[in-house]
């Protein structure tokens, strides 16, 4: 299936978005939204990916 | 010291993270200014989020993410959630800008915005403006800090309009109030505690000095100074002059 992770398109063999992370090496602590929509992570091991979505996963990163 | 949705702070000094020239001069930052809160923001993950976490809670010191960056509401509301998943708090300095140049606050959409995350369970500091009506709307959405620009983020150019500032700490006397954006030397940051300011966010004027960590030591002094000096009553200023060596008791000599 083809996705948008975060702004890169990829070809992805995971259905889930906890398989996505899984498979795309996203191992520590984020947060992921699909479609703009934040996807807490309670639910990302039901959240079933379709083709052409666009997933974001972010990261703790400096600020001010 | 005022407190912040009931954390007291051991320092009125609110200390970014970004734009320093390593993690180790951070930390050394963090270290000599002994601020009580880091600003956070969230970013793509590119490999290097996890170090900088840890490093982050190595700090000690409270944790405020940012929305940096938003310009909607929507966008604002989805960034906010997910920095208290990552970030495990339900503070949030509330960024939502209108003006690409000035980064000035778009503070309509900041109120919408300020309501749903308190509905949603947010502790809210917004990055506001200095005017007193929006910050009213902000109290009535739910906030209970206020944080009003000195001047344009990275500016530098300390309190813009020091007659605003004066008048929030006026208008708002109950509420913790944070000068957040502008502060480019210490005496700025003197001068916002002075003005009876409960404590000043800032992150360029020491990330980008020349010796960070000693930017940071001064700016703690400064906030401190500036602190005991408005709980100290300072005299008003006069036009004219009025000895202070008594004029009683001078010899007659000429």
């Amino acid at each position: 299936m083809k996705i948008v992770l975060n702004g890169e398109p990829r070809v992805v063999g995971a259905e889930t978005l906890s398989a996505l992370l899984e498979e795309c090496g996203f191992t520590g602590r984020v947060a992921t939204a699909v479609n703009e929509g934040f996807v807490p992570a309670s639910l990302r091991i039901a959240h079933i990916l379709k083709d052409g979505d666009r997933v974001e996963v972010l990261a703790p990163m400096q600020g001010g | 010291m005022r407190t912040f949705y009931g954390t007291e702070l051991a320092n009125p000094l609110m200390l970014g993270t970004a734009q320093y020239p390593s993690p180790a001069i951070l930390e050394q930052a963090f270290r000599e200014s002994g601020a009580a809160v880091a600003t956070v923001s969230l970013r793509r993950e590119g490999g290097a989020g996890q170090t900088f976490w840890q490093m982050i809670q190595d700090l000690g010191v409270n944790i405020l993410p940012n929305t940096a960056g938003c310009h909607t509401v929507k966008e604002t509301v989805t960034t906010a959630h997910m920095a208290r998943e990552v970030f495990d708090t339900r503070w949030i300095k509330l960024e939502l800008i209108g003006h690409t140049d000035s980064l000035q606050p778009d503070v309509f959409q900041l109120v919408e915005a300020a309501r749903i995350l308190t509905e949603d369970g947010f502790q809210v500091f917004p990055y506001t403006t200095d005017d007193l009506v929006v910050g009213e709307h902000l109290l009535e959405a739910g906030c209970e800090v206020l944080m009003p620009w000195g001047a344009p983020i990275g500016s530098g150019r300390g309190l813009n309009n020091e007659y605003a500032l004066r008048a929030m700490r006026s208008e708002f006397p109950d509420t913790p109030l944070v000068v957040d954006a502008g502060i480019g030397r210490p005496s700025h940051a003197a001068h916002a505690m002075e003005l009876g300011y409960d404590a000043v966010l800032l992150n360029t004027a020491v990330a980008r000095a020349g010796e960070p960590p000693m930017m940071a030591k001064a700016m703690a002094l400064a906030v401190e100074a500036g602190r005991l000096a408005f709980e100290a009553d300072p005299i008003e200023a006069r036009d004219m002059a009025e000895a202070s060596t008594p004029v009683i008791g001078k010899a007659f000599l000429s």
